[in-house]
């Protein structure tokens, strides 16, 4: 079980408040990933959860009872650092068996433990090496090894993936949501990386400076965003965020659009006209950079991979009314 | 990117370097040679006395006249016993301070340190009162506790140096992993910090090992170390330049091959942290 709790949380240090009163119920066997920008407190909300930081009021409950005062290691929860934080002068074996050691766990039940997880992690191989002679990947491996020893009520992932390279990254994301199909066991997740919020998530919690702005399953947040925080934050290239008289037109204070919702074509019965910045051509995809004489900043536009245009060359859009968000002056949705 | 360094300059650096090791060194080599010399050939000019023969008859004389290994003993146990009983009270210390800090810890250790620009002499005469009224006078113990203290905050910057390299998350992970703060220091932080604790412990035995003014003003015979023995020989009656040489070669002998042994661990320690 994994269900877990927070209440009116909240976080200072000194006299900045970190965390304003939060809260936001993770049910069990959830996959709930943290996002934010750098500095949004996903990092410490964790660390809160894990019992690393004490909280400065409200209370947190896990599987019903009260743990805001109880030291992390009696939480019952495993935590995975961006640092892979191995013990570096015991083998992997030990390191895996570390926290099954410190349960006082007779050495029969240790190994089989360790035996097993290694074979789900395939590193069986390296149990007698030393967390130097291993890659970064292993070494995460090594380090969600000695989570899932414990049998917890939930894992915590601090940015487990950052120090990765980008191909490891990809490979590892989808371990970890095997990982998840398997165990079942309630994840919390901390990333920057809205990518890895969006494929490996159940439930997004979208923070800024401390807050949730939004929480929802990861299609929700991108089809419907609370605010434009959240539409700014969410998809990759960004929304296309417009105010001034094109806005006013459609009864808002700003309108949004995504780059795969504005169609490029060469008649004359388009709404925008602009001429090309930067294109990206990825093969698949082709993204537009378009400058209009209306906005400093350009609109981004995702066309097919086989549309055939350049820099200096005029374009013709017409956005998808249908796929407009709209925001009033405080940045709030309008349905 | 390196620099360019041509051959005869890099044998004029070496040259350099050499003659002054050999400056530097040559107090003890002196010593080395005197102490191999009769009392009167040890205080003819310079190069007769290298020219002159060589004899062990000094050595003879200074281990029948006082107990080496008696001496010997006490310097091991209190050299030893200070350092180790100083770790004991500088690594939770040291850990408190590297990993959590609070307002105060920079004030705090600066302290420590200001305790070490007081001359010894000024506190000599409560600490000499105290020692008798305990009766603590010319015993190891009382040494021990003494050069410990004066070697504490020494013992405790080295240690939160070392400490303050050991990143935080590994001790987190640890707690996580459920290890109570005394299994958390016991088998990770200390395991990672040998290094440092053998550069400490090394360092600290060497300025007890050497330490003149409290073991000289605190002993008379029975805790008396190889300091004391030294002593003993610049008698009011004339120095005998061969004997204090000998006497001296016997003290700093164990020191000495101990710290040739240990130099590569001893640097490491010394120029930690320096370069990051």
């Amino acid at each position: 079980m994994g269900r877990i709790t927070l209440d009116k949380v909240r976080k200072s240090f000194g006299a900045i408040e970190v965390i304003p009163p939060l809260d936001l119920t993770i049910e069990d066997g959830e996959f709930v990933v943290f996002v934010g920008p750098s500095g949004c407190g996903k990092s410490t909300l964790l660390r809160l959860i894990a019992g690393l930081e004490d909280v400065s009021g409200g209370e947190i409950r896990i599987d019903g009872k009260d743990a805001t005062d109880v030291p992390p290691a009696k939480r019952g929860l495993a935590m995975v650092f961006q640092s892979y934080a191995l013990y570096p002068h015991m083998s992997v074996r030990k390191n895996i068996a570390f926290p099954l050691r410190m349960a006082g766990m007779d050495k029969a039940e240790q190994d089989r433990r360790v035996d097993d997880a290694a074979r789900v992690l395939n590193l069986t191989d390296y149990l007698d090496r030393r967390p130097g002679q291993l890659s970064g990947g292993q070494r995460q491996r090594v380090a969600i090894g000695r989570a899932i020893v414990r049998e917890p009520a939930a894992f915590l992932f601090d940015e487990p993936l950052s120090n990765l390279d980008a191909a490891l990254r990809v490979g590892m994301r989808l371990e970890i949501s095997e990982l998840h199909e398997r165990l079942k066991t309630t994840m919390i997740y901390v990333t920057h990386d809205q990518v890895e919020a969006m494929t490996m998530a159940d439930k997004i919690v979208v923070l800024n400076a401390g807050r949730i702005e939004q929480v929802g399953s990861p299609l929700e947040l991108y089809r419907q965003p609370r605010n434009l925080f959240v539409a700014g934050f969410i998809g990759s290239p960004k929304m296309n965020l417009i105010t001034g008289p094109e806005a006013e037109k459609r009864g808002a204070h700003t309108i949004g659009i995504r780059p795969e919702h504005i169609k490029v074509s060469d008649d004359d019965t388009c709404i925008w006209r602009g001429t090309v910045g930067v294109s990206e051509h990825l093969g698949s995809d082709t993204f537009f950079h378009i400058h209009m004489p209306s906005r400093d900043e350009p609109l981004t536009v995702r066309a097919g991979g086989d549309v055939d245009l350049y820099h200096g060359d005029h374009i013709c859009l017409t956005p998808d009314e249908a796929h407009m968000h709209r925001f009033d002056e405080k940045g709030n949705r309008i349905e | 990117m390196a620099r360019a360094v041509t051959a005869s300059r890099k044998a004029l650096t070496t040259a350099i370097a050499g003659a002054l090791a050999f400056l530097m060194f040559f107090p003890i080599l002196w010593i080395v040679v005197l102490s191999l010399k009769t009392e009167v050939d040890a205080i003819r000019a310079p190069w007769q006395v290298l020219t002159s023969g060589w004899t062990f008859e000094s050595y003879g004389a200074v281990q029948e006249r006082s107990d080496y290994f008696k001496h010997f003993w006490n310097s091991v146990i209190i050299a030893f016993g200070s350092t180790l009983l100083g770790l004991v009270i500088a690594v939770p210390a040291a850990w408190a301070m590297a990993f959590v800090p609070g307002k105060r810890t920079k004030d705090v250790l600066m302290w420590m340190l200001s305790t070490k620009m007081l001359p010894p002499v000024g506190v000599l005469v409560p600490i000499y009162l105290l020692f008798i009224n305990i009766g603590l006078l010319d015993t190891r113990f009382g040494l021990v506790i003494v050069l410990m203290l004066i070697n504490l905050p020494i013992i405790i910057w080295m240690l939160y140096t070392y400490f303050r390299e050991i990143p935080g998350e590994i001790l987190e992970a640890a707690r996580m992993d459920g290890a109570s703060l005394r299994e958390e220091v016991l088998y990770v932080l200390t395991p990672m910090a040998i290094p440092g604790m053998a550069s400490t412990v090394l360092l600290n035995v060497i300025l007890a090992w050497n330490e003149a003014f409290w073991t000289l003003n605190l002993t008379a015979s029975k805790a008396a170390p190889l300091t004391a023995f030294i002593a003993s020989y610049s008698s009011p009656e004339g120095l005998f330049y061969a004997k204090l040489s000998a006497a001296s070669v016997m003290a700093i002998a164990p020191i000495l091959i101990m710290g040739w042994f240990s130099q590569k661990q001893l640097v490491r320690g010394l120029t930690f942290g320096a370069v990051k």
